[in-house]
């Protein structure tokens, strides 16, 4: 009797889910085809890819998950408690990676602001949906988007029309019910801004139960003319979260643009945030913070393309690590030939808690432009002890002296948080992740 | 009050005090001088509890407490005060809102009711009087792009909220202006009751014709080699250090 050891393979697993999510878009065939010869060419990044190098996100796929068991029948949770209870707004609920129309509220009136599920704006024609979807999201590059792109089949589809300046935010809740069993799930996501238009957009990722869930998620925002958007990602899932996540923002010229991702909890998260600067007069900031503790690991990889002149970047990445805690920060920023006059500023500040926790952080500047402003820098080290002596010597006892420097290190940050609810809740966030009850 | 007897302490291997004694009664002004590097400092640093020092033998009595037994904010709160030398900058930490988190807890470790925000507004204003500072300068993150004389008056300003029993002045006189050393001495002057003490560290008369001192010391290789008077403060400023050097290297 023979005895077959089955080698389990995370990119054939993927193979798998893949052939099984059948599309419901005849529209998008050939783009997901595409994808899937893309995502068997690439393979899921083993350890010696660039990219994914201090992030074991592929051997953990491997590891922790079982393929054959994946839930799949539908949940019946309730995403209420996720919700952010002081920001009102125009709620859309994804529940594993299922856009849930029951738990979905617009109150934007509809010349302002139109959401849908965007296979449904594919399958009904919807131009602006054919005309930007999976326009930006290289699938060449990077496996998890193809992968993506391959199976997706629930996402939310955002059209902001022209000259409409939103007051209410968008909140996008993306949870994940684990609790009868792994859960994996690859949503897509488009925004299209219109010309003289500004709106904040806000997502949060959570779930309910213990057990291991895996989410690859990728977003296309395509900002116009003149158009400010402002977009939130709020990363504080307290259960067993691996997360890949590709945010791309094409900008038009003169127009705005303030990303914030937050990640406080979960067990690997990995932001892929890319920026296309294809006009003039653009501004963009990218702020993050991650405050992490126990086994987390935050990878934020971000890449800043000027493709034109006269535009301005800055990025400001603050990091706290505690316990065994892994932060890495890649930055890149790209300055094409043509892209003269350009300003791109990055900075990564961190500091580590503990002994066993760790950071990698990397700037990459390609430079082909000469007559550009850049600059970058990056930190890491531990609390300054002359100061908090200092602290200390005014009768403020050492926890609260650590607490107040943590809270000065990541307000920088916060500080840039426009939508004042929004700000108040993810201060008391931060708050209570660096125990600042003072 | 303050009673330090052979006091001796190291950082690393090097040993910056050999064996201090000195006693401060309540209401009494001492005034500490000598050359550079003779250990000023780290006295002052090691009085408020600054953990790199290693103090190897001496006692610290403090009110009848054993100050080296203490926490930084444990000595604090039983009423020990240092003004830097050098203050440290914290950026994102504005003077007014640690002040309040310092008052409260002090407040809170006497068992006495933390003050509200009015009263304590109240409070800083008439202490912001006190040592002429501006409230936009104790709004902006601690010390961070203040002048030297800004972060000096700073330090004032904090002690006169906090109100200790023992202040320990280190060279607070260093990079003021004229006008601004007369108001420093003036805010410490206002300060000064029967039941408080000041050691102030310096290395100019100027001050002491403004903060009169009782006693006059001379720290030297970390030892304090002379005492005296206001007087020999005067004949330090004439004279330098060269003779207590050669008196030192007699004995
Ligand atoms: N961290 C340290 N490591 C090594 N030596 C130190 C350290 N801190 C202080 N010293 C040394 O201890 C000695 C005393 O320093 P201290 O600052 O107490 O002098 P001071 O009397 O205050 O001098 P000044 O008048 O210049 O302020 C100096 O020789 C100094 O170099
Ligand atoms: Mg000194």
């Amino acid at each position: 009797m023979s005895v077959t050891v089955k080698e389990k393979n995370a990119s054939a697993e993927v193979k798998n889910l893949i052939d099984k999510s059948v599309s419901l878009n005849p529209a998008v065939i050939s783009i997901r085809k595409e994808a899937l010869e893309a995502f068997q060419k690439l393979g899921l990044p083993d350890k010696k890819a660039e990219e994914y190098r201090h992030t074991p996100i592929t051997s953990l796929l491997q590891r922790d998950f079982d393929y054959d068991a994946l839930l799949s029948k539908p949940s019946d949770l309730d995403p209420k408690e996720y919700f952010i209870p002081s920001v009102k707004g125009n709620i859309i609920v994804l529940i594993n990676g299922v856009y849930s129309s029951a738990h979905s509220s617009v109150i934007s009136p509809a010349d302002e602001v139109h959401i849908t599920n965007l296979s449904e704006a594919l399958a009904g024609g919807d131009t602006m949906a054919l005309e930007h979807f999976a326009k930006y999201a290289d699938v060449k590059s990077d496996a998890f988007t193809a992968w993506n792109t391959a199976s997706w089949n629930h996402g939310v589809f955002i059209r902001i029309p022209e000259n409409a300046i939103v007051q209410t935010p968008i909140l996008i809740y993306h949870i994940h019910d684990a609790r009868a069993g792994q859960v994996m799930s690859a949503s897509r996501n488009l925004f299209v801004i219109g010309r003289h238009s500004e709106v904040t957009i806000i997502e949060k990722f959570d779930s309910a139960g213990l057990s291991h869930h895996f989410s690859n998620t990728v977003t296309e925002a395509v900002v116009s003319e003149n158009a400010h958007l402002e977009l939130y990602s709020i990363q504080n899932d307290a259960g067993s979260r691996y997360q890949v996540g590709l945010t791309h923002i094409h900008q038009a010229g003169s127009s705005l643009v303030n990303t914030f991702t937050f990640t406080l909890n979960g067990k690997l998260i990995r932001n892929n945030l890319q920026l296309s600067l294809d006009g003039e007069g653009i501004e963009s900031h990218m702020f993050g913070l991650y405050l992490i503790t126990d086994d987390t690991v935050a990878d934020n990889h971000t890449t800043v393309d000027h493709r034109k002149p006269n535009s301005f970047s800055n990025e400001i990445y603050k990091g706290i690590m505690d316990g065994n805690s892994k932060g890495v920060f890649n930055g890149k920023i790209y300055v094409r030939p043509q892209a003269q006059k350009t300003n791109a500023f990055q900075s990564n500040k961190n500091i580590l808690l503990s002994d066993k926790a760790t950071v990698n952080t990397k700037p990459q500047l390609e430079i082909w432009a000469d007559d550009v402003k850049c600059s970058h820098g990056c930190t890491t080290g531990q609390l300054d002890s002359e100061a908090l002596f200092y602290l200390q010597t005014r009768g403020i006892n050492k926890e609260t002296a650590r607490a107040m420097m943590l809270y000065a290190f990541a307000i920088e940050v916060l500080n840039n948080v426009k939508h004042a609810e929004l700000k108040t809740y993810i201060d008391q966030l931060v708050s209570e992740r660096l125990h600042t009850n003072f | 009050m303050l009673s330090i007897k052979n006091l001796q302490a190291k950082i690393g291997d090097k040993q910056i005090l050999n064996g201090i004694n000195l006693e401060v009664k309540a209401g009494e002004v001492h005034a500490i001088m000598g050359p550079n590097g003779s250990g000023k400092s780290t006295l002052a640093s090691v009085l408020a509890g600054r953990e790199d020092y290693e103090v190897v033998q001496g006692e610290v009595e403090f009110q009848g407490q054993n100050l080296l037994d203490m926490a930084p904010e444990d000595r604090a709160r039983a009423g020990v005060f240092l003004a830097f030398q050098y203050p440290v900058e914290i950026p994102g930490v504005s003077t007014i809102n640690f002040m309040k988190t310092a008052v409260n807890q002090i407040l809170k470790s006497r068992g006495q009711q933390p003050l509200d925000a009015v009263s304590f507004l109240k409070i800083m204003k008439e202490k912001m009087k006190l040592v002429d500072i501006d409230q936009s300068l104790l709004n902006r993150s601690l010390n961070e792009g203040f002048s030297g004389g800004e972060k000096k008056r700073n330090e004032i300003f904090q002690m006169a909220m906090l109100e200790p029993k023992l202040a320990i002045l280190d060279e607070t006189d260093s990079g003021l202006d004229i006008d601004a050393l007369k108001i420093v001495a003036h805010g410490v002057n206002k300060l000064r009751t029967k039941s408080n003490a000041v050691i102030v560290v310096t290395h100019y008369q100027r001050l002491l014709d403004y903060i009169i001192p009782d006693f006059v010391h001379v720290l030297y290789k970390g030892k304090i080699v002379k005492s005296g008077t206001k007087d020999l403060a005067l004949e330090l400023e004439a004279k330098g250090y060269d003779w207590i050097k050669d008196e030192v290297a007699v004995a």
